[in-house]
């Protein structure tokens, strides 16, 4: 925590490793691991070994992720619903028919272009927030420093339920700390208020909550990452006359841009699949208008009981995620952390 | 109002080098107490929801139906807490809270350490798929999952019953921990291993003696992790649990919504007895968990 402070007071610090640019510093290979030249028999014994160990994983992976998303595909291709649940009847095969009645509502579009305006307005307040703090956080006294982690983390371990209905209760449209303050400036009419009523000022509650839960995350990870850019660098590169944006671009950027990445990607699909918070701020029961792909899956699902709608339209979201899931796999193969 | 930060000086091309520590030592100083006074405003602003939520629970009733709201409350009480606890189910929904997280996580940590082994101490074909399932895994939503297993679970019987619950919170929390317990086997030289097993340790005893201690506080901050998702899933826990008896404390949470409106006070209370022990556990690993996400990802 305080090492950073010691450093800028204290002497030269041990020179730091020379750093390969590809990120790999050169790990040494495992083991047997490797395909060397040992012998056929230790081979065979470290070849098993590994595969022994993910064996578990690999079945309860397939159990509850592969199994149900295979389901969830056959299923997008019958119309299963109240009767077949109940009965045990298979559905009949309906082909692309879910698909064309999902495509051509105008409803789903809708719901897309909210999703997705939704996700991008979270996501870019968060990362935008969460890096100034983060780097704000390199330059505090370490007391106050110590301070805004203690309270980040208060914020990060709020269980979501919970934290949706802190805001749910802020935003009470009798007795709400929020319309409260509000009357004082603009007066006592806005008592009452109901901020649900329109759902773009419905979304801008859900997404201050969202990114009140998600900027301590990102700041508490970013800034772990931006204690490992090395001073030293830092401090030459202001010598030879970079200002701070030379700095951060050249120097910063580099060392924290995997993390960065890996951090936008995540709040990318949390923040599609974003669920909870919305389900309990509207109560139990969202109207249409505050419905993301999720929950307009779900309530297909589960209250129109076309469970085939619903597993359509689940599918249609995770071919539109599995771009930014390659876009992922493929930063992290550049960086090194899949090999 | 100029828009000069002290903290962006401009460029001056032609300053000779020795003379520039001496220019950036006076600036840091001066804008420190800037900073301090920004951070501190931010804690505040982060802080302030869980300070209301505190300070709601603790308020009268009379107070919580107001249209005055006080950042300070006039007195402190009890009352809430005393019907939060009265509430129906609030024992049971306790209980089936710690029995489907401690049983997920316990079996979660066990499969993923596992795995995190094989990843990060051995190349094996398959390796790099199984990294990127992983990875891939925790892009898809829970509600691709949720209509088919619901179905499976209707035609086994698993509906309202804890395993199903179980084993849905087990492997959700595997992706994450395998990759983050993955970090911190990274970290520990594998010279140390070497030299157990040069020193006679069979390598599971390697393992025992060598790794294991050094990789539990690794494993304690990411079965906390584990654990706080577990305590915190909603949407599996309202569909495939439909027994009020069997309610997990999330879904109970929902009972203080009526259609008469909701019990602010009491909602607040239980919120606030829900979140203690996930806000104490997170205080004790937060450091670690930085640690072990950003090691695997910086040290490449």
């Amino acid at each position: 925590m305080t090492a950073a402070d010691t450093q800028e007071a204290a002497g030269p610090p041990a020179p730091p490793v020379p750093r390969d640019p590809k990120g790999t510093d050169g790990r040494p290979t495992p083991g047997n691991g490797t395909a060397g030249t040992t012998g056929k028999r230790r081979r065979k014994k470290g070849e098993l070994l590994p595969f022994l160990l993910i064996l578990p994983a690999i079945v309860a992976i397939a159990a509850v992720y592969a199994f149900p998303l295979t389901k969830t595909v056959i299923m997008s291709f019958q119309d299963m619903g109240r009767r077949e649940l109940w009965t045990g009847e298979s559905p009949p095969w309906v082909g692309f028919e879910q698909f064309t009645n999902i495509l051509g509502d105008s409803e789903f579009w809708s719901v897309t272009g909210r999703t997705v305006l939704f996700m991008a307005v979270c996501v870019g307040l968060t990362m935008a927030i969460g890096l100034l703090v983060a780097m704000m956080m390199t330059r505090l006294s370490t007391w106050v420093r110590l301070t805004l982690t203690a309270a980040l983390i208060a914020a990060w371990s709020m269980p979501l339920m919970v934290a949706a209905s802190i805001f749910r209760w802020l935003s009470d449209s009798d007795y709400g700390l929020l319309n409260t303050l509000i009357a004082k400036v603009v007066g006592e009419e806005f008592l009452g208020h109901n901020w649900f009523l329109d759902p773009w000022q419905g979304f801008a509650i859900i997404t201050l909550l969202v990114v009140w839960g998600a900027v301590p995350f990102v700041v508490i990870t970013l800034y772990a990452a931006l204690t490992q850019v090395p001073r030293e660098l830092e401090e030459a590169a202001a010598l030879d006359g970079a200002n701070v944006r030379g700095i951060f671009h050249y120097v910063t950027w580099p060392v924290i841009r995997p993390v960065f990445v890996m951090v936008t990607t995540l709040s990318v699909i949390w923040d599609f699949n974003v669920f909870g918070q919305i389900w309990l701020l509207r109560g139990n029961k969202p109207e249409p208008e505050y419905e993301t792909l999720g929950l307009y899956s779900f309530s297909k699902a589960f209250e129109s009981t076309s469970f085939s709608q619903g597993t359509a339209i689940a599918l249609i979201t995770v071919l539109l995620l599995s771009g930014v899931a390659v876009f992922y796999l493929r930063q992290l193969m550049k960086t090194g952390e899949v090999e | 109002m100029s828009t000069s930060t002290s903290t962006a000086p401009a460029p001056v091309p032609a300053t000779p080098p020795a003379v520039a520590p001496q220019k950036l030592r006076p600036d840091r100083k001066k804008s420190r107490g800037l900073y301090d006074v920004l951070g501190l405003l931010f804690a505040v602003v982060m802080a302030f929801p869980v300070y209301w939520l505190v300070i709601s629970s603790l308020r009268p009733n009379h107070e919580i139906r107001s249209y005055d709201q006080t950042l300070w409350p006039s007195s402190l009480t009890f009352d809430n807490f005393a019907r939060a606890v009265d509430q129906p189910n609030f024992s049971t929904a306790v209980q089936s809270s710690l029995i489907v997280s401690v049983t997920a996580v316990v079996g979660g940590m066990i499969i993923a350490t596992l795995a995190a082994l094989a990843i990060g101490r051995f190349r094996f074909f398959g390796r790099r798929a199984l990294l990127m399932v992983l990875i891939l895994v925790q892009m898809l939503p829970p509600t691709a999952m949720l209509i088919p297993i619901y179905a499976q679970l209707n035609a086994m019987g698993g509906l309202d019953e804890y395993w199903g619950l179980i084993i849905v919170y087990l492997v959700s929390t595997l992706p994450f921990a395998i990759i983050m317990i993955r970090g911190f086997v990274v970290n520990i030289p594998v010279e140390l291993e070497e030299s157990a097993m040069v020193d006679g340790c069979t390598r599971m005893g390697a393992f025992r003696r060598v790794i294991f201690p050094l990789l539990a506080p690794g494993l304690a901050a990411a079965s906390i992790f584990a654990l706080v998702n577990a305590w915190n899933e909603y949407l599996f826990a309202y569909i495939l649990i439909n027994d009020n008896s069997k309610y997990t404390l999330n879904v109970w949470l929902m009972t203080f919504t009526t259609e008469r409106g909701t019990d602010y006070g009491a909602l607040m209370a239980s919120s606030t007895l829900i979140a203690l022990p996930v806000v104490v556990f997170f205080m004790i690993i937060q450091k670690k968990m930085a640690t072990g996400l950003t090691s695997g990802a910086v040290k490449g």
